[in-house]
């Protein structure tokens, strides 16, 4: 037996009482009696069940609309960590955006030598299609999930950029909903920064960048694969929130050089489409003949500044996991100041050195596929089986290109509500960043996903993973 | 708007008010086998006939046997027409339509169908089945609450009321075209008890009993029957009722939209239909050919409305 790692906990740290941001929370939770709190637990699901805050899994008939498990002990951060977190996705998101516009345009990143020219040139998320165009504004990344874990107290590393479509923001908002549906005396005790502004910014950021084309007050639309998709309630959720319309391709078509909605007074040209479609999916003359999801023509009115596609087709270079390992790299190059925030400190299975190392160590690492997204086709080493890393061990040696491997992070815990009281588990956390010329916004908090099972490290929705309310304390 | 939203509202309405008239048509059945089982055959046979199910029907299960048209008309995994069926599509719509419904709107249907998912999982048992049958009625006015309480009068409002008051026209037509001919005067002369028992089961299927008595002083008479299903403008469930709320419905989107469609003429020309005629004039032109008529010139207007309005490419 190796020894069990010793995990800092955010709420009791690693002794027994609770840390300065969560002692008003403790005082209150001390007088609950556990028993009301687990039947407010059940009325809360009841709850999401009925608003419809569902997702859908792939590849499972049997539950086609399923909850995420909402935990109702609240994540608690304190303004002070809060605020130097908040510099530090800004300055990254900053890089990111100088660094995708370099890249579609003279790529002086590789030109000085700070990123080899095939991290870009034999990369599948590098979209050609991109090369010289300058969307509006010249933001591509107008909505940003920066995915962070902790490691103690002044710890926080970045695990992943997400640059494409970032989900998972309607259950930031839902969640501090039902908190404040179920627990408003809480609130009256504890000041917690407020994330209800989210959708209003996110439609005064997303107007910010409106193509020259528009001409008065923006439209704006949301295009969503429709409602098989998993994200789908989120789609319907923004843009609701926003007051903009929730259109599929099939609604959308080319007419006099605008990209157009088909609405009961006929075809109305939209400014800006927040899309949750994948590029690949995005125009079936231009990408994926055979997509449905699409509008045919979309980047051809894209590229004559007809429409303002956000986040920009070619963003997913950005948060490419190959490239992730040379973050610091950009955030430095781009911004002229050392990353604020670390980067996990990542080996390169291209590289022979590396990955002798990781195939030597995989029972201690984290390996992930470097296309792969949601805690697929990844190996957690310490705990995997024997089997699970012979497995995997083949399918790395046959294409070490594909692959990264990190250490396992020793991520902070914050306590579930179970039937036995107060229990550790370990927890992510996804703030929303929205980008626009004039200003980044960050919400304060975002969402924190907590892994269920005692002693699991993976979050992700998928895979059994819960979510929380995170609070940012007043100063 | 977008075209496909409008759409979705307009058959969410539909879905949502068949269901809740094919449980309508369950009541009236089941009536008549607790009362006169001799006669309960052929009431479910007329019944799978208004509903557009006998075929489908009779695919599976052959000739009409009273248990198992009850199971198909509510839940039958077989039947892409029962009311298990049309309360999924209609929360289908809903979603599809979500970002143009209130909050409160959505629950009532989402919560609609969680119940019936609930209470239809398994063939219903004889004992249970009254309940079943008020609480399908029951959610489904809770949608109708919801959207006459938390709705702004506005295009998205108005196609809601479109679908809803052309599905109901719709059964209504087809109850009356399944029962004309004991709808006849010279029935009258006739006046066999049976037909008393069929008078019945077009006043419960369409729950109009205790509104025809009251207005008629409990004088069961064919002709004022189908007066007051055709032409009477108090009833809620008439013809001529739901048509002169689609008038209505669709002048509310002409002046919205400051345009007038095709749509708008087919829809006159119905209602006017309405107002011309009296009881006389239509038994004169033949009831079932009125009927006819109006079923073909009925769906020839949503057709209209579809393309009017765009619904679909």
């Amino acid at each position: 037996m190796s020894e069990r790692p010793t995990y800092f906990d955010e709420m009791f740290g690693h002794g027994t009482a609770a840390r300065a941001p969560y002692a008003d929370y403790s005082k209150w939770f001390a007088d609950e009696d556990t028993a009301r709190l687990l039947s407010k637990s059940e009325e809360a699901e009841a709850l999401f069940r009925l608003i419809g805050v569902t997702f859908n899994v792939y590849g499972d008939p049997d539950a086609t609309e399923r909850l995420i498990p909402f935990d109702l002990v609240p994540r608690i951060i304190a303004a002070r960590e809060w605020a130097k977190v908040a510099k530090g996705i800004e300055q990254r998101v900053r890089a990111l955006n100088a660094f995708l516009h370099d890249i579609y345009h003279r790529q002086e990143i590789v030109r000085a030598g700070r990123l080899p020219a095939e991290m870009i040139a034999r990369n599948d998320a590098f979209l050609p299609e991109m090369i010289g165009v300058s969307p509006p504004g010249d933001i591509y990344t107008h909505i940003v999930g920066t995915d962070l874990v902790r490691t103690g107290d002044d710890e926080f590393f970045v695990l992943e950029d997400n640059a494409r479509t970032p989900s998972g923001v309607s259950y930031m908002l839902e969640n501090r909903e039902t908190m404040l549906h179920m627990f408003p005396e809480l609130f009256s005790k504890i000041k917690v920064q407020s994330v209800g502004q989210y959708p209003r910014s996110l439609r005064k950021s997303l107007s910010a960048c409106a193509p020259d084309a528009c001409n008065g007050r923006p439209t704006i639309a949301v295009l969503t694969p429709g409602i098989h998709n998993s994200a789908y309630y989120e789609h319907a959720f923004l843009a609701d929130q926003m007051s903009a319309e929730l259109v599929e391709g099939h609604d959308l078509r080319v007419v006099d050089g605008r990209v157009a909605m088909r609405t009961t007074r006929g075809y109305k040209p939209i400014d800006v489409l927040y899309r949750r479609v994948d590029d690949e999916y995005l125009d079936p003359l231009n990408f994926n003949p055979d997509s449905v999801l699409g509008v045919p023509g979309i980047m051809d009115v894209y590229r004559a500044g007809g429409i303002t596609i956000a986040n920009a087709p070619g963003t997913g270079i950005a948060d490419d996991k190959a490239i992730y390992s040379y973050m610091p790299d950009i955030v430095e190059f781009y911004t002229g100041e050392k990353a604020i925030l670390q980067n996990v400190p990542t080996h390169r299975c291209s590289e022979p050195q590396d990955l002798k190392y990781v195939l030597d160590n995989l029972a201690d690492l984290v390996v992930k596929e470097v296309h792969g997204s949601g805690g697929y086709g990844m190996l957690v080493g310490p705990a995997a089986s024997k089997k699970e890393i012979e497995d995997f061990r083949a399918k790395l040696e046959a294409a070490p290109g594909n692959y990264i491997a990190q250490p396992t992070l020793a991520l902070s815990t914050v306590p579930i509500l179970t039937d036995a009281g107060l229990a550790p588990r370990h927890v992510d956390l996804r703030p929303f960043v929205l980008v626009s010329p004039d200003r980044i916004d960050i919400t304060p908090g975002g969402l924190t996903r907590v892994a269920l099972t005692e002693g699991s490290l993976v979050v992700n929705s998928s895979q059994g993973g819960g979510t929380k309310d995170t609070w940012v304390l007043e100063e | 708007m977008l075209g496909k939203t409008a759409g979705g509202l307009f058959w969410m309405f539909r879905y949502l008010e068949r269901a809740e008239n094919t449980a309508r048509m369950i009541d009236a059945g089941l009536r008549i086998s607790l009362t006169r089982s001799s006669a309960a055959e052929s009431e479910w046979t007329s019944i799978l006939s208004s509903t557009g199910l006998s075929r489908a029907y009779a695919d599976v299960h052959g000739a009409p046997d009273g248990p198992k048209v009850i199971d198909f008309l509510l839940r039958d995994p077989n039947n892409p027409g029962s009311i298990m069926a049309g309360i999924e599509a209609a929360r289908m719509n809903a979603r599809v339509v979500r970002t143009a419904l209130t909050r409160e709107v959505w629950e009532a249907v989402n919560e609609c169908y969680m119940v019936l998912k609930r209470l239809l999982a398994q063939q219903v048992e004889d004992r249970d089945l009254p309940r079943v049958l008020q609480v399908i009625r029951q959610r489904s006015a809770f949608v109708r609450g919801a959207l006459h309480g938390t709705m702004v009068r506005n295009d998205i409002y108005n196609f809601a009321r479109i679908g809803t008051f052309f599905e109901r026209a719709d059964n209504t037509a087809r109850i009356l075209d399944q029962k004309y001919y004991i709808l006849l005067p010279s029935v009258r002369l006739v006046g066999s008890p049976s037909d008393n028992v069929q008078w019945d089961t077009i006043l419960r299927a369409t729950s109009t009993t205790r509104a025809y008595q009251t207005l008629h002083d409990g004088d069961v008479d064919p002709k004022a029957i189908a007066e007051f299903l055709i032409l009477d403008g108090r009833l809620p469930r008439s013809l001529a009722f739901c048509y002169g709320k689609i008038g209505d419905n669709l002048g509310y989107l002409e002046q919205e939209y400051a345009t007038r469609h095709t749509c708008h003429s087919l829809s006159d020309a119905l209602c006017s239909k309405f107002k011309a005629h009296d009881m006389n004039a239509i038994f004169d032109y033949g009831l079932h050919e009125f009927i006819t008529d109006f079923l073909r010139d009925s769906a020839a207007l949503g057709r209209q409305i579809e393309i009017d309005y765009r619904f679909i490419e």
